[in-house]
């Protein structure tokens, strides 16, 4: 049981400590989410009028809506990033000596998971401490109460990213996942526009929007944001992370997943 | 000579009828073979030979089509955790986090495997000063130079004090006198400490006298054995002719012959 735990701690250590050594990275993940709220928002706020909807008691400004979609965004990347860098892990072999450790493959997976989580979590609370100086009022127990959500969401979509990188033999470069994963994912959300505005031009997105994960993780973070709990969002999120971590897990399984059956060692 | 002892001292890894594939390519084919207590043996084969397909079944990286792999008699399939706890490994490919510290990488490590931060730090100074880094253990690994990064490996690969050490081609794109330094410090280990190594190599001249020799081509065991019963079977006078004799091919690395 302590060799659990302090396995799990020296995983979550070291992703800090990249962390931190990765300014670069630090910046350019909290830059991405802020040009969103400081331009776009502040461009498409005459445009895209938002009306009152759940969890809003009121009219919102544009940008109030879309920060749980920026929150979204900024665990988005944060889940394929670490997928990337499990990609690019494997082929350096660090993944390696992750699982050539004695604990079962499934705990080290699932704890590498968590770190990453961590790290997003804290780039979101920064995110929300910038949006709060750029008058993005929030309830104060919202921020206690977005945490768990936080929680969920970062983990269903890490373990998306996760379940990438078993079944991808190799990630040429970002772009790649940035087109097919991330801005798909993104846009068909509701993290820009409410649904019902999407529905009004095409109910076919509409369809689609529902059907992507990241619209229940946007709503998700949305309502706990506001002390609220929207419970098909919790149990939809839930649900795709149970599919995305057992096909992970599954993924990387020595003896039965994509990672055994893909071609051998290049050299050796 | 130590047929008689071998009889009785178990073995470290044994490896029985091992197979796999790759869809059409045979990475394998039934490769057999036994390390016992204290053996440096040297997987001889040219690049391409199953080398790195071996040490990932033994490590578990990938499950095996057929055959078994045991270590002190713990099947790696069937009781992972136990044969994994015994194992060391360095894999060819360096695997040190770059922008970490010499110290926070072993840490790291000592961490997966479960020591307590206390332990984690005296076994990190103990192999830091066995390996002559104690005064970079905060300098970060990319500022250390190949062969010190290598060291560093090994000492990674020991930190949990394992019975059984796997390097793989450790010493590719290291210099003469790195190359030469590693080797005996891993010499040395492996007479001091009763440690089984299995060093994967394609330069012949990284065996020496006292070394067991498992020489592997195209995915088979072509044969095993202390180096002088390999030679001799082989009916040649030096290991490099014994090696070109039974696969067919030439090994380069060292003096001509």
């Amino acid at each position: 049981m302590l060799h659990y735990l302090r396995c799990l701690e020296g995983i979550v250590r070291r992703e800090a400590l990249r962390f931190v050594h990765q300014r670069g990275r630090f910046i350019s993940a909290l830059v991405r989410p802020l040009v969103w709220l400081f331009i776009f928002a502040a461009g498409f706020r005459s445009v895209l009028g938002v009306s009152i909807i759940e969890p809003y008691d009121t009219y919102v400004l544009y940008e109030v809506y879309i920060t749980p979609g920026l929150i979204g965004m900024i665990q988005l990347f944060n889940g394929m990033q670490s997928s990337l860098s499990m990609v690019y892990d494997r082929e350096m072999g660090s993944m390696k000596t992750l699982l050539v450790s004695p604990l079962p493959r499934w705990y080290m997976l699932t704890s590498k998971l968590l770190a990453g989580v961590a790290v997003s979590i804290l780039q979101v609370y920064v995110f929300l401490i910038i949006a709060w100086l750029w008058g993005v009022d929030i309830p104060l127990i919202g921020y206690l109460t977005v945490l768990p959500a936080l929680v969920l969401s970062g983990l269903m979509l890490g373990a998306l990213g996760l379940l990438l990188s078993s079944a991808i033999k190799q990630l040429e470069n970002f772009a790649g996942v940035m087109n097919f994963v991330i801005f798909p994912m993104f846009f068909a959300s509701s993290a820009l526009y409410p649904l019902w505005r999407v529905a009004e031009t095409s109910p076919m997105l509409r369809t689609v929007c529902d059907f992507n994960p990241f619209t229940p993780a946007v709503e998700l973070i949305r309502f706990s944001l506001y002390g609220q709990l929207n419970v098909n969002a919790l149990l939809y999120v839930s649900g795709a992370l149970a599919v995305f971590l057992g096909l992970a897990i599954y993924g990387y399984d020595p003896s039965k997943g994509f990672v055994a059956r893909r071609g051998g060692p290049a050299a050796g | 000579m130590k047929g008689a002892e071998n009889a009785i001292v178990p073995a470290v890894l044994e490896v029985v009828g091992l197979s796999h594939n790759f869809g059409a390519r045979r990475a394998l084919d039934h490769a057999g073979f036994t390390i016992r207590p204290g053996e440096f043996t040297v997987l001889l084969g040219q690049n391409g030979a199953g080398k790195t397909t071996l040490f990932s079944l033994v490590t578990r990286l990938f499950g095996s089509d057929q055959g078994a792999i045991r270590v002190f008699g713990h099947d790696v399939n069937r009781r992972p955790s136990e044969a994994l706890k015994r194992i060391g490994v360095v894999f060819q490919q360096r695997t040190l986090d770059p922008d970490l510290s010499v110290r926070q990488n072993l840490m790291y490590h000592a961490a997966l495997h479960g020591l307590s931060r206390r332990a984690a730090k005296s076994r990190v100074a103990e192999e830091l000063a066995r390996i002559d880094l104690t005064d970079r253990a905060d300098d970060k690994v990319r500022q250390l130079s190949g062969g010190q990064a290598r060291r560093v490996e090994v000492a990674r690969a020991l930190m949990h004090e394992p019975r059984l050490l796997l390097l793989d081609e450790p010493t590719v794109g290291l210099d003469m006198a790195s190359r030469q330094s590693l080797l005996e410090h891993v010499r040395r280990q492996c007479r001091d400490k009763g440690l089984a190594v299995l060093w994967a190599t394609h330069l012949i001249d990284e065996v020496d006298d006292e070394s067991h020799v498992i020489v592997l081509h195209q995915g088979k065991v072509l044969d095993t054995g202390v180096v002088n019963e390999v030679v001799e079977r082989a009916g040649t006078t030096t290991i490099r002719e014994a090696f070109a004799g039974l696969t067919g091919s030439q090994l380069n690395g060292g003096k001509a012959p």
